[in-house]
């Protein structure tokens, strides 16, 4: 684990200089996929037509096209746009975080049972025939509860590696919560909530209102602050307790900080999106791979490419098919391939 | 004569007036989940929010709809209109997830959505996202089957079709008092047990006050799955079947319905042994469950005909085909017919 670590430490100080390329690289690339991603959809409307309708909404003046195309641009699409970047840079954030914190490339946002706790909490809600907006609450409160629990459980068992701990007691809540969401999909009504809790599932942006957005924003705020302030920490993360403890720094207390932030990042986008796998154990690798493992980098690289990632394969997931197509089934479609080209071409980026 | 005459011409006039009201201008209506929508003067393009719906605005107006929820398949073809059997597919509104695209549905430009089916605080507060989000009005309808013709009567009045509606919940009323005649001939200790098998193996099946027993209720018939607690859908064991021994087994499997007759595990069962297991026709929509909706009108009378041999005095041939008339717009051939009762009827 030293010599990765030292080996780490070595290729970030290697491709420090080429780093910053490939973040402006990574920022255009993005800005075009929004562009794009807000001129495609279903119903058509030519693109100075789509500008008009956003900055006359900006400035209040009329627009002067039709209520339906206000509608189509406004209330439907861009939302579905700005909630894709909200939420693919979110999950990659977490997984980046939680990669680090777990010193494990395996790693996703999901380790710690907060897609578990929150699908729960969702089904709950659904089961329950609850508002949409209670269904909401609910989930994001089941995917820090879920967090929570485990990791109340590491700090019980004391004596033995954390991390190991902390991961282990997350497999096992995530079993638990899984064996409770199964239960619920058998009790549930087949017409009615079982098709809802199938797609919640299976997570889908197809219904994304501004509400939503505006209501996830300020838990985002909250738990990307601590990643950015502490980003320097957050390097540290990946090291031994007692190497860190020698350069003095107490991980605990920093472990505690990330893994909250990281959690409280991914629940509120799980909450209005359902489950997106796949974002956070992917791009966190190709970011990795671009910019090298310094958090000060890798956070605004796995931040955009998170954004670009979800963004476009949304615009898949609304284009391709007459019906909408669940994001979690593309993300994998499209993530487990790349996936493998990436692990059999790159094998430095794993040393 | 004259007497007659002039209740023509008074309820002419008060038809008149209603329909002079329904042009007047936008009105206001409160659907089933007690939601107030205001909806434009004359509705002529109808989104349906998932299949219940659909199946309830062709049989009202199909004229008036903009696609429907899944493409039918082509054995389901058959049994639609040629005018309207061709339309395109938009997908589910109903649920968080949708599988329709929201731009695709406003790209429909329908005058209203219409959704039919549970009638709770989910799908009110999902009606209003989609309402606010798209702009369309949203009705919810209750689709219980107890509230088929209030159901239809309503949607009619929401959409204009007030005429068909009349009609079709004046054929499900009848429908109804038919098969309770012949319910009143049968004392209640002597009506079957019956047990509803889903599935391949056909172990799945639907508990007390599932949605998909609405209608062996309404015939009068024990569902013997009711030992098994109340919910929606569930598994059982066979050990369970077994226990229970119904009389009748009904299904949608045409896999199940086969191997059932042959599996020596299943062979001590009443219902197997005296050949009592039938299938419930599925096209173009089904007639027992699959979906919960004005489809299962004509169950009743398959029920009867399959749960009350002895005494029912329904036709059920004709019956068959007066409901395809009104509710499918299609003139079933004979064949069609033998087709759709080779396994659903006793021989």
């Amino acid at each position: 684990m030293t010599r990765q670590v030292a080996a780490r430490e070595e290729t970030a100080a290697g491709i420090r200089r080429p780093a910053w390329p490939a973040l402006w690289l990574a920022a255009v690339v993005l800005a075009a996929l929004f562009l794009v991603a807000l001129a495609v959809g279903k119903y058509a409307v030519a693109p100075h037509d789509i500008a008009r309708v956003i900055l006359a909404r900006l400035t209040g003046t009329e627009s002067g096209l039709s209520a339906t195309v206000e509608t189509a641009i406004w209330n439907v699409r861009l939302p579905r746009v700005l909630a894709g970047l909200l939420i693919g840079a979110a999950l990659s954030a977490a997984g980046a975080v939680y990669q680090g914190l777990f010193r494990n490339p395996l790693v996703s946002p999901d380790i710690l049972g907060v897609s578990a706790g929150a699908s729960l909490g969702a089904v709950v809600g659904i089961f329950l025939s609850l508002p949409v907006l209670a269904i909401q609450g609910l989930s994001f409160l089941g995917g820090l509860g879920a967090v929570a629990l485990v990791y109340s459980i590491g700090l019980a068992v004391r004596g033995r590696d954390p991390t190991l701990v902390l991961v282990l007691a997350g497999v096992a809540i995530g079993a638990l919560l899984g064996s409770c969401i199964s239960l619920l999909k058998v009790l549930a009504d087949p017409y009615n909530q079982l098709p809802a809790i199938t797609f919640w599932l299976l997570g889908s942006l197809a219904s994304v209102t501004q509400g939503d957005l505006v209501s996830i924003l300020p838990a985002m705020v909250l738990g990307l602050l601590p990643m950015v302030l502490l980003r320097w920490r957050m390097n540290l993360m990946s090291l031994d307790d007692e190497e860190a403890r020698a350069l003095g720094v107490e991980t605990g207390r920093y472990r505690w900080i990330f893994i909250a932030a990281a959690t409280l990042l991914t629940a509120s986008a799980v909450s209005i999106s359902g489950v997106v796998g796949w974002i956070g154990l992917l791009v966190p690798h190709i970011a990795r791979m671009l910019v090298g493992p310094d958090f000060s980098r890798l956070l605004p690289a796995s931040l955009m490419l998170g954004a670009g990632y979800l963004i476009g394969v949304d615009t898949l997931a609304r284009s391709i098919a007459e019906i909408e197509v669940p994001l979690g089934i593309l993300t994998a479609a499209i993530g487990a391939p790349f996936f493998l080209y990436i692990l059999i071409t790159a094998r430095r980026g794993w040393q | 004569m004259h007497r007659r005459n002039l209740l023509i011409i008074l309820s002419a006039m008060v038809a008149w007036l209603f329909a002079g009201f329904a042009v007047a201008g936008p009105r206001t209506i409160v659907d089933d989940a007690g939601r107030k929508v205001e909806l434009p003067e004359t509705v002529n393009r109808v989104m349906a929010a998932g299949p219940p719906a659909s199946i309830l605005l062709y049989a009202l107006a199909p004229e008036k709809m903009v696609g429907w929820v899944r493409e039918p398949s082509a054995e389901e073809k058959a049994f639609i209109a040629p005018a309207w059997r061709d339309l395109p597919a938009h997908g589910r509104l109903t649920g968080k997830g949708n599988t329709a695209n929201l731009e695709a549905v406003l790209a429909m430009k329908p005058d209203i959505i219409l959704d039919v089916g549970t009638v709770d605080a989910t799908y009110a507060s999902l009606a209003d996202r989609v309402q606010q989000q798209t702009g369309i009005p949203y009705v919810l309808i209750d689709g219980r089957f107890a509230r088929t013709a209030e159901s239809l009567r309503k949607a009619g009045d929401i959409i204009g079709a007030q005429e068909q509606a009349e009609k079709l919940a004046a054929y499900a009323g009848q429908a109804v008092s038919r098969l309770e005649a012949v319910i009143e001939k049968v004392p209640a200790d002597q009506r079957p047990r019956v047990y509803y098998g889903r599935g391949p193996e056909g172990l799945e099946t639907g508990l007390a006050g599932s949605i998909n027993m609405e209608i062996l209720a309404a015939a009068g018939a024990k569902n013997v799955a009711e030992a098994a607690g109340s919910g929606g859908l569930a598994n059982v064991s066979l050990e369970q079947v077994l226990s229970w021994n119904p009389d009748v087994i009904l299904t949608l499997d045409p896999r199940f319905q086969k191997s059932v007759l042959e599996d020596p595990l299943w062979s001590g069962i009443a219902a197997v042994r005296d050949k009592r297991v039938y299938r419930a026709p599925t096209l173009p929509f089904g007639w027992f469950d699959s979906p919960p909706g004005v489809n299962r009108v004509v169950g009743l009378a398959w029920l009867a005909s399959v749960l009350y041999p002895q005494v029912s005095t329904i036709d059920l041939r004709s019956e068959v085909r007066d409901f395809y008339k009104l509710f499918y717009h299609v003139d079933l051939s004979g064949e069609q017919l033998d087709a759709l009762l080779a396994d659903a009827a006793p021989k």
